[in-house]
């Protein structure tokens, strides 16, 4: 049988317990450092101009998987935390997906804005 | 019969039906609703930044050596806000202070250096109403700068109340985490926008 979700409530602190040691924190903003370095190293590389879209998303999502991972602390805390974050994610990209669609249902133009 | 007083008992321990402090839930939701509205604004701005009738075009303006400078310096101020969240967890406010201090002072940095680049824009002719890529700019940096603003007064906040005593080492912590949580989703932010909006090439 299940336990009353009530008694997990002392989980909360042990989680807090858990959270990386500092110096694990210098790791990761040194990672962050080393990736931003890369990124912007990328851009100026011409020969690199047919890949670099999908080099620098996969540049990014790294250093957001890192900040929400261990600095967030997503990667210890409840699942829960992660599913309200991950749905807004979700959410977003759909609502993007939506409008890309309707765009493109009216032949791929922009709507006209006055003075755009 | 008289009634004799009695002592109040002790305020029970807040136990809620998920286990989990409501207020750092709420943080999330409310964190997960603004991925809605920066995903929106983002949206927008890739929607319409190809569209310039007049004025600069995106990449004939951006200075990308200028705001990798200023991106680092907001991914340095997570690492900070962290370290600072561990002082906390340590019972150390003296380094609680030094370290939110740094942060506080990394993100005015940043905001100093936004500033200078919608000056630079509108020095160069690119205004809020000079083209719907300018708007869709000028809206989302904008935003984003004013949440990195209200950062810094809520990072100055725990500076205060560290220095005041407000900051007990039972629920400080806690505070200290809720706004290094709206922190941290400031800069996962800016690190969208510095790679779509700055990094990757228009047509």
């Amino acid at each position: 049988m299940t336990q009353p979700a009530i008694e997990q409530a002392p989980r909360e602190e042990h989680e807090l317990d858990h959270h990386p040691e500092p110096r694990q924190y210098v790791v990761v903003g040194v990672w962050l450092a080393i990736v931003t370095a890369l990124e912007v190293g990328i851009y100026y590389i011409d020969s690199m101009r047919d890949l670099i879209v999908p080099f620098l998303l996969v540049f990014a999502f790294i250093k957001f998987f890192l900040v929400a991972t261990w600095f967030m602390h997503l990667k210890f805390d409840s699942h829960l935390f992660r599913r309200l974050f991950v749905s807004g994610l979700v959410l977003a990209l759909i609502v993007f997906a939506i409008v890309l669609v309707v765009f493109l249902a009216r032949g791929g133009a922009v709507p006209e804005i006055s003075g755009g | 019969m008289s009634t004799q007083p009695v002592a109040a008992p002790p305020a029970p321990e807040h136990r809620t039906s998920t286990g989990l402090d409501n207020v750092k839930l709420a943080m999330w939701a409310f964190l997960g609703s603004e991925c809605l509205f920066f995903g929106s604004l983002i949206s927008t701005y890739l929607l319409y930044r190809n569209r310039v009738l007049d004025g600069p075009r995106p990449h004939e303006i951006y200075d990308i050596p200028y705001t990798s400078v200023s991106s680092f310096v907001l991914l340095m101020s997570s690492v900070t806000m962290v370290l600072a969240l561990a002082a906390i967890q340590r019972g150390d406010h003296r380094g609680l202070r030094i370290w939110l201090l740094a942060t506080a002072m990394l993100g005015s940095v940043f905001i100093g250096g936004q500033i200078y680049e919608f000056t630079a824009f509108v020095d160069e002719g690119l205004k809020l109403s000079t083209s719907t890529f300018g708007s869709a700019f000028f809206v989302m940096t904008g935003f984003h700068g004013a949440h990195v603003t209200v950062g810094i007064f809520m990072l100055l906040s725990l500076v205060g109340m560290s220095l005041f005593g407000r900051l007990s080492d039972h629920d400080g912590p806690r505070k200290v985490e809720l706004i290094g949580l709206y922190w941290h989703f400031v800069d996962i932010v800016w690190i969208v926008i510095f790679t779509v909006v700055y990094l990757i090439p228009t047509n």
